[in-house]
């Protein structure tokens, strides 16, 4: 595997670096990998070759701008292709559910695509964000307690959801739930339908029925991030059968590359509205052209991170921790915060997952030469000191080390190691408080995820960019140390 | 129906695919060239094998001489050939040794782990063995009042607990209760999760050493169920689960429906775990154990 495309391309480019236009040859040459990027990102064969050709046909000839390498400048134009097929730049259009009540809102999709949880989500969403009075009802009488399942989800939600009664067909269950939504004046209606095979006739004929029995205003097509080559026959199989509205991408907050969004939009022409990014039930985010784009041609995520970043970091905390910091304090118990907060984020691999570039660092990782673990480690020594330890780590004698390394299940090394990190850490905040403290550090963060980071090039915007990780490096203080807050490099190896 | 019959029915149309593909350029006998090659390549990476694995078998084929040429048939016969050369030496059925057998099924959510289970629990009670369920995912809605139905309707005892509830300590109940009743085998269902979630890996690695308090030698196996529409994303969830939960085997499902599950070739070729069974239908008896030559055949398109 390969960490980002502009990398694969470095090679390819070398020796035309500083060249006027792209050559015919040059692009070729270039698209082949792209091809092989796209695959493996699972989009399907017949997408791939669509957009090779569309992508080549555009590449060819294109000025190649100063300061730009001929590999990112093409991997630039793919990536401006990728989103625009994937949609655009702008917000997917809203949900047509400003009808005459109920509108009804109709999943659809293979089993185990996420349409239950989806459903339960985009209810939530309709309800929370459009503030609409939103009604479930799960159509799927196949799979044991689906139907018991919705109504967990919507008591959890706070959603109401249709009565079960039992015996009765999908169809019945639709039409009564337009029925009973109508009467109570609920404005949309969210039909989860039973998963099924795009080769069962039977189901698909079912789902036809229940199409034309009550004419939905949206017809949503559940479909799994992780699906492979098989996208472009699910979606093939139910557009021949409803007309699809629109795509929910699922398990998007795993570490698919998801091609399957590109197939998907190709096949159906149905724009993709959401993604679902996690298992709460407000994991529902609009979906956005540009970070996938990304994604697939294994630029990483830096939009994602910056933001998931900033969402997790509590804004009581970064007060408090402001505050410290302008005193100049940062003790053990800031560290502990500190670590929790990486966790939150879905521990180092999480984090490395989202960045380009970090090939070197995930392999470190996997290798063990950084161990995932060390957090939990870390925290452990940290909980085993004395609150007075924790604020004064100063006065922690060789005594008390030992203690704190039989506490915590490490050794006394383990212990220096910490110790050593919180002092590089203290000393790096104090650099930062000089910066603009906490608030500071977020905004350069926030400008580094849209523009290309330092090798984006004059584009600006440069998809080009392979980001290097030294940018979150010299964020935190020290340049070159991958996305790792100092002193980690050090703990990590054994 | 036999299974290949139900596997070739499923794989239609890739079967279809890879048969128009090599059909629509060759017609009688000509030399195995470029273009062709191409074109086995093209109907391979469609089958999800992987650009990678796709282009090794691609390079295999054409080391080979045809100098005399070759037709239709021949190639889906040296297609299935090395397809089947990569898969025989991982289609190992899975066995009972101990007692209580004690089997941990794992994958990431909607995979369908329940049903495998289900599957499973109603073949080994079919063969005469005593089969406890336990409902380990205590975190998706209702996915404890599924198991319990399948229990019921298999006539199979199931531990269960509340919703919400920690499953370590459910899967310590279940594999005591399996011990102190003499079960021949215990199989305990998993939430499903994302392999790059850390937390809930870290939880399914304590359900791992829990069982083992009991019996060091529990979970005998540990399976991890992939999706057969799961693209290459399928071998990021063996390499985490693997070396998360110790994945000892693997079962495919959903083979019935128009996704090829490619990716178990080059699964086999990267890890070598051993692919236990594949799921073929919604039927209790649509779980068989997995024949390479028969997956092989039927991904090329040969016809028996």
């Amino acid at each position: 595997m390969f960490d980002s495309l502009s990398e694969r391309l470095g090679g390819i480019f070398e020796r035309l670096r500083g060249r006027g236009a792209l050559t015919e040859i040059d692009v070729r040459a270039a698209m082949r990998e792209v091809r092989v990027a796209l695959l493996e990102a699972d989009v399907a064969l017949p997408v791939v070759k669509d957009f090779i050709e569309n992508a080549t046909q555009r590449a060819i000839g294109a000025e190649v701008i100063k300061s730009v390498t001929p590999g990112q400048q093409v991997v630039k134009i793919v990536n401006d292709c990728l989103v625009e097929l994937l949609g655009g730049e702008d917000e997917p259009t809203p949900l047509k559910i400003a009808v005459t009540p109920p509108a009804v809102v109709m999943m659809v999709g293979l089993q185990g695509s996420g349409k239950t949880t989806s459903s339960a989500k985009l209810a939530s969403w309709l309800s929370t964000r459009e503030r609409k009075k939103v009604m479930m009802a799960s159509l799927d009488v196949a799979r044991p307690a689906a139907q018991e399942q919705l109504r967990v989800l919507g008591e959890q939600t706070g959603i109401a959801t249709l009565p079960i009664i039992a015996g009765q067909t999908p169809v019945q269950i639709a039409e009564r739930a337009r029925q009973s939504a109508r009467l109570q004046g609920f404005d949309v209606v969210v039909l989860d339908t039973a998963g099924r095979l795009g080769i069962d006739e039977e189901l698909m004929a079912e789902m036809a029925a229940i199409a034309t029995a009550t004419t939905p205003d949206e017809i949503l097509l559940v479909v799994d991030s992780l699906t492979g080559q098989d996208a472009v026959n699910v979606a093939a199989a139910f557009k021949e059968r409803v007309a699809l509205t629109g795509v929910i991408l699922t398990r998007m907050d795993g570490d698919a590359r998801g091609g399957a969004a590109l197939s998907m939009r190709q096949v159906t022409g149905a724009p993709i509205r959401f993604a679902g990014v996690g298992e709460k039930l407000d994991a529902l985010e609009l979906f956005d052209a540009r970070r996938v784009a990304g994604r697939i041609l294994g630029m990483g995520d830096i939009v994602g991170l910056v933001e998931k970043a900033a969402a997790n970091f509590e804004a009581e905390q970064a007060e408090k921790m402001a505050e410290k910091m302008a005193k100049g304090q940062f003790d053990m118990d800031d560290l502990r915060q500190q670590l929790a907060q990486m966790k939150k984020m879905g521990g180092l691999s999480g984090l490395a997952a989202m960045m380009p570039g970090m090939g070197a660092a995930k392999k470190a990782m996997d290798s063990g030469a950084v161990n995932p673990k060390m957090l939990d480690r870390m925290e452990a020594i940290i909980l085993s000191m004395t609150p007075k330890e924790r604020t004064k780590p100063e006065i922690l004698t060789a005594k008390r080390k030992i203690r704190i390394a039989n506490g915590s299940g490490t050794t006394v090394q383990d212990v220096n190691k910490v110790l050593k990190m919180h002092q590089e850490m203290a000393n790096v905040m104090k650099r930062l408080k000089k910066m603009g403290g906490m608030k500071g550090m977020m905004k350069m963060l926030a400008g580094m995820g849209g523009a290309g980071g330092p090798e984006g090039g004059a584009g600006g915007e440069g998809p080009g960019g392979a980001i290097d990780l030294g940018a979150v490096g010299r964020m935190f203080g020290r340049p070159g140390m991958g996305s790792l807050p100092p002193g980690f490099n050090k703990f990590g190896r054994k | 129906m036999s299974w290949m019959g139900r596997l070739t029915q499923g794989l239609a149309k890739s079967t279809k695919r890879l048969a128009d593909n090599i059909t629509g350029l060759a017609t009688g006998t000509l030399p195995l060239d470029d273009e062709r090659l191409d074109e086995i390549e093209e109907a391979l990476i469609a089958a999800d094998l992987g650009p990678a694995v796709a282009g090794r078998i691609r390079t295999r084929l054409a080391d080979q001489k045809f100098a005399k040429g070759i037709d239709d048939a021949g190639i889906r016969q040296v297609v299935a050939e090395e397809v089947e050369a990569i898969l025989a030496p991982v289609a190992l059925p899975l066995e009972i040794m101990h007692r209580p057998q004690v089997v941990l099924v794992v994958g990431v959510n909607g995979s369908g782990k329940t049903t495998t289970i289900a599957k499973l629990a109603s073949q080994w009670q079919a063969g005469g063995k005593s089969v406890m369920l336990a409902a380990g995912d205590t975190f998706r809605a209702a996915a404890i009042a599924q198991l319990k139905i399948w229990a019921d309707r298999i006539g199979v005892p199931i531990v269960s607990g509340e919703q919400g509830g920690d499953a370590a300590g459910l899967a310590y109940d279940a594999v005591k209760r399996a011990m102190d009743e003499g079960i021949d085998l215990l199989i305990i269902d998993t939430a499903g999760r994302l392999q790059n979630k850390a937390g809930l890996m870290d939880e399914l690695a304590k359900i791992k050493r829990v069982i083992a308090k009991l019996d060091p030698s529990a979970p005998h196996d540990v399976l991890l169920v992939l999706d057969a529409t799961t693209g290459q994303n399928a071998l990021s969830q063996i390499a985490v689960f693997g070396e998360v939960a110790g994945v000892t085997g693997l079962v495919m499902t959903k083979l019935d429906g128009s996704a090829r599950g490619g990716m178990l070739v080059a699964a086999a070729e990267k890890y070598g775990l051993p692919i236990h069974a594949i799921g073929v239908g919604e039927g209790m008896d649509d779980l068989q154990p997995f024949d390479a030559g028969e997956f092989a055949r039927a991904l090329a398109g040969v016809e028996d």
